[in-house]
């Protein structure tokens, strides 16, 4: 059996498919109960499906359709249908879906709790190496040794403080 | 260790005395992490699968609270294995059901656990008897950071740790307590609370999580939400979310003594009669019994320490549990036999009701 459909707004399976033609273009809109419910869309003399559109087209920066995640392939099309997406990075690609998403989902968009700070760490000394070993290269090619005596110091020390978080 | 000497200990759940554990049973926290540049486990690769499990479990089993536990892939466990984990807890029925690449971690006295590969890349959970999300939230959070030291996390500072449903999205985090409200349940008030919790932005559940029933009237109550909040606000709603709950579950007990003592006796001690002497109990009814039997610990017909039986009968009851303790195949006609028999036999010692003095209707 295909898998339902997923609700435009929410995870949850859509049971509300909504049609409607503007300036003779097809717009298609699934819903789940509740957030049909909350958009007014079963009170037919209140709703406008050009709401639901509009919001859509407030986003931080629209989707195109056919999107691919650069990082693993996923489309906006298997979202709908897994309701699960495919890799971090796809949070980047999809900004424009799931930020109007988190509205009703959550109770703020922001992150308030724990942070993974070794982490974040490791990686600012790793971005931070990265581009000591590129200066000193530089420096070497140049002929500047004091700089490059300098960023060989450096590039230890940076060296000892990884060693403190290894990485994985 | 090995699967079978873990099922053979008894779980944090099943071995609990403390007289915390009156109306919450049990308290769990969750945390979901994926690992940073990875696709996540329902869209990776069956070789990447694979991969991304032999990292974690190195990771997940060179930490403190995971000395000595066990670690396997579901592969290398029976059926009954499994099921008897989702029993105790300890895995979840998707977990029990993943395809190859999944696998799991359980620590040496079943506190902790971590499934590999489920929806996200690890869910860590942490179990406690009684009523203790904050000695949970302490444990969970010191076995997170210590994975942190080995594994670079999917984390944004916007969103926070970032998971493959966007529900999960922030903390990762759900906090639960397992509730036993026979009360509300008696006096039909269960519908009403559920309202009033979800309106505070929590979730209630039967005894197996999603979808399942609510036999033995035992809930799960978790948050629902876990991105704009920190976990400590999240455990501190909760936690008062609990409270009222149990201020209602004690209300309903008092009220319902007040207003039809006899029949509440009756309903204990017939089911302490069926218990003693039914041949044929199904695994809802051997709950609902039990749930009697335990209101009377929590009113003093019982003595206290019989509540620790009833609670680890509640998981032994189960179907994994009770073939296990048969040791070997069984029709699954026979189960309600078997289920009485072991009932049977655990109630023949069971200390007798000691129902206080009614006025029967004489003087």
């Amino acid at each position: 059996m295909a898998n339902p459909l997923k609700c435009d707004l929410c995870p949850k399976p859509a049971t509300v498919h909504l049609t409607q033609i503007v300036n003779n273009k097809v717009h298609k809109v699934d819903l789940c109960e509740e957030c049909a419910q909350a958009k007014g869309v079963t009170d037919p003399s209140g709703f406008s499906l050009a709401d639901l559109l509009l919001k859509a087209s407030l986003n931080p920066e629209p989707v195109a359709a056919g999107v691919r995640c650069e990082q693993c392939g996923f489309t906006q099309a298997d979202f709908k249908k897994h309701g699960r997406f495919g890799c971090p990075h796809c949070y980047e690609t999809f900004r424009g879906v799931v930020e109007p998403m988190l509205e009703g989902m959550h109770k703020g968009s922001e992150h308030k709790g724990k942070v993974p700070r070794r982490a974040i760490e490791r990686r600012s000394l790793y971005e931070r190496l990265t581009k000591l070993e590129l200066d000193l290269t530089e420096a070497i090619k140049t002929e500047r040794y004091e700089d490059a005596a300098r960023c060989r110091d450096e590039i230890n020390q940076v060296k000892q403080a990884f060693g403190q978080t290894p990485a994985r | 260790m090995t699967i079978a000497s873990l099922i053979d200990t008894p779980s944090e759940l099943t071995d609990s005395s403390s007289s915390k554990t009156a109306i919450v049973l049990m308290t769990r926290i969750r945390l979901a992490r994926n690992l940073a540049g990875t696709a996540f486990p329902g869209w990776a690769k069956s070789a990447q699968r694979e991969e991304i499990f032999e990292t974690c479990r190195a990771a997940v089993a060179g930490t403190a609270p995971m000395k000595r536990s066990l670690n396997a892939t579901i592969a290398e466990l029976s059926e009954l294995e499994r099921q008897i984990l989702v029993e105790r807890h300890l895995i979840s029925r998707e977990l029990s059901g993943a395809k190859a690449g999944a696998g799991l971690v359980i620590s040496k006295d079943q506190a902790y656990s971590v499934m590999i590969n489920e929806e996200d890349h690890l869910r860590l959970q942490v179990l406690r008897s009684g009523f203790q999300l904050k000695k949970a939230w302490n444990s969970i959070t010191e076995l997170d950071s210590a994975l942190e030291e080995q594994l670079d996390y999917a984390f944004s500072p916007q969103l926070g740790y970032l998971t493959a449903c966007p529900t999960n999205l922030g903390t990762g985090m759900r906090a639960s307590a397992m509730m036993h409200l026979p009360a509300l349940v008696i006096a039909g008030q269960m519908e009403k609370v559920v309202r009033a919790v979800n309106q505070l932005g929590m979730v209630v559940r039967g005894l197996f999580g999603e979808g399942s029933d609510a036999s033995g009237s035992i809930f799960q109550i978790s948050n629902q939400t876990t991105l704009g909040e920190a976990e400590e606000e999240i455990i501190k709603r909760l936690g008062s979310v609990l409270n009222t709950i149990i201020e209602h579950e004690l209300n309903a007990r008092e009220k319902l003594m007040e207003a039809d003592a006899g029949k509440l006796f009756d309903k204990m001690g017939r089911a302490y009669g069926i218990l003693q002497h039914s041949h044929l109990l199904s695994s809802g009814e051997a709950m609902n019994l039990l749930s009697l039997i335990r209101l009377g610990i929590d009113l003093g017909i019982y003595p206290e320490a019989s509540r620790a039986v009833v609670d680890r009968l509640f998981i032994e009851a189960q179907p994994g549990h009770l073939q296990h303790a048969q040791k070997g195949e069984f029709e699954p006609g026979q189960r309600d036999l078997l289920r009485a028999a072991r009932l049977r036999g655990e109630f023949a010692n069971f200390a007798r009701p000691d129902f206080p003095f009614m006025n029967d209707g004489k003087n």
